[in-house]
């Protein structure tokens, strides 16, 4: 399978958002590692986790990952080869400058963090040189941010729902967006080492 | 890189709104978080019938009744007493023993919402025999969560996370004997406020009017921009007394801020900072 978008013309990408919930850990330890240190993209990740204790995704996933993997700090600017998670319990968002904001808001679609917050910030900081990509899920969280992504003229991606854990998310998000194509994880892996400028899938 | 050649339509009206909102009203949220106010504005546009901004900004501009419920949904109001009870665990074990050395003591809850964080303030010094000496200021910048405040009713199925969170922050005794339980609502024993003033102050537009040796304000700055949080700290700055204290929301941190050298880190894991002695 091909990992151009559709016009089978590399786009300028700068910024990837990821989505997950149920199946993250399994999906993500299979997406990233293949990511070389110097990957020239920032990746922003909202995975839904339990609030009231610490998050242990990003300490798991760092010691398979080459990049920079870190949780989200209010404010703090984006940069390239940095995996940046919300933090539990807040939303995570994206300023027109490129900042990250955190917040306390309400959950939305039951969830704090929402990947549909990350989602809809992000296309609006960053149009059509976004990618986002769903993953595995059991609820329908993602879909509405996915569809603001391909709206702005963002790409987005989904996790074939076949070869994900948990297929409602990935199926929400295909529904909610025309535009989106389901891929294996193993496409998804070298869609994303494209676009992260270094090749090593 | 960024498409800045037009600004889209709805960006602009959105500036043009929170202008509209400053110069009749003078509540400023110009320097909020523009994401986040984007997004509850986006949401209050939708449930008020409003197809734009502009049509929102005629509706508040003619219409001064609209404003209270505007503002619920431009200021955020979440809280639980005893939210992230290491902080709270925190005070007691590290900051109480400082402050036991005033012989008088003030405390400001910056951004006081419907006053969760306060009574939980007043519980804990309570429980540490600083009450009677000790004078809270509550404030905040919506009459109407002001005046939740003042009242501290609290839903009752609400009251079985405030329990197990005082608990966990080191709770001396029971959070039932703070509240009567009636036709499902919690009222706070009112004397928890009797040493407190609820005044409305904003961080944004407003001077300081006290000295205090506490400044407690959580899960407010992440809602204010760069510019807007380094006004805020300076504030705190401004009106703690020496070594005071000033503690902030669990994922807030003075890193990005321009007062960041005037403070010191108490606590590594809970974001309680000092004013250093020397500025």
């Amino acid at each position: 399978m091909s990992v151009l978008p559709l016009d089978n013309v590399l786009r300028d990408i700068h910024a990837v958002v990821i989505g997950a919930s149920a199946g993250a850990i399994a999906a993500l330890s299979r997406l990233l590692p293949p990511l070389a240190p110097d990957c020239a993209l920032p990746i922003l990740v909202a995975v839904h986790v339990p609030a009231d204790r610490p998050n242990n995704i990003p300490a798991l996933l760092q010691t398979r990952c080459r990049v920079r993997i870190k949780e989200a700090e209010d404010k703090e600017p984006i940069l390239p080869g940095t995996m940046y998670f919300a933090p539990p319990d807040y939303h995570l968002l994206v300023e027109r400058d490129h900042r990250l904001s955190l917040s306390n808001e309400e959950p939305v679609n039951y969830s704090r963090p929402s990947i549909d917050v990350l989602f809809e910030s992000a296309a609006e900081a960053y149009g059509r040189t976004l990618l986002a990509i769903i993953l595995s899920g059991a609820n329908e969280d993602g879909a509405k941010g996915a569809r603001a992504v391909s709206e702005a003229g963002g790409l987005v991606a989904v996790q074939s729902p076949d070869s994900a854990d948990a297929r409602l998310m990935p199926e929400a998000a295909l529904a909610a967006c025309p535009d989106a194509r389901p891929m294996s994880l193993a496409a998804l892996s070298e869609l994303l080492c494209t676009y992260g400028g270094r090749v090593r899938c | 890189m960024t498409n800045s050649a037009a600004v889209k339509a709805d960006e602009i009206e959105l500036q043009l709104f929170l202008e509209a909102i400053y110069r009749r009203y003078h509540y400023d949220f110009r320097g909020y978080s523009r994401a986040s106010i984007k997004r509850r504005l986006l949401l209050a546009r939708e449930r008020m019938g409003c197809p734009t901004f502009s049509a929102l900004q005629e509706r508040v501009l003619y219409d001064a009744t609209v404003l209270p419920q505007l503002l619920d949904y431009l200021t955020v109001q979440v809280s639980d007493m005893f939210r992230d009870p290491g902080y709270f665990l925190a005070l007691r074990e590290q900051v109480i023993p400082h402050l036991r050395t005033y012989p008088s003591l003030k405390v400001w809850v910056a951004g006081c919402s419907s006053g969760e964080e306060l009574y939980s303030l007043a519980i804990l010094f309570r429980e540490e025999g600083l009450e009677s000496r000790t004078m809270f200021y509550a404030t905040d910048i919506n009459a109407g969560a002001l005046a939740k405040a003042e009242a501290g009713i609290y839903d009752l199925q609400r009251l079985a996370l405030f329990t197990r969170n005082h608990n966990l922050a080191g709770g001396k005794g029971s959070l039932s004997d703070y509240y009567t339980a009636a036709y499902g609502a919690a009222r706070l024993d009112k004397t928890l406020r009797r040493r407190t003033v609820f005044s409305d102050h904003s961080l944004v537009s407003d001077a300081v009017f006290a000295e205090v040796h506490l400044v407690s304000c959580r899960n407010v700055l992440i809602y204010f921009d760069r510019p807007l949080q380094d006004r805020a700290v300076g504030l705190f700055k401004a009106a703690l007394v020496r070594k005071g204290f000033l503690g902030v929301g669990a994922r807030e941190s003075l890193r990005f801020n321009a007062h960041a050298e005037t403070f010191a880190q108490v606590l590594s894991g809970e974001r309680i900072y000092q004013k250093r002695g020397d500025v």
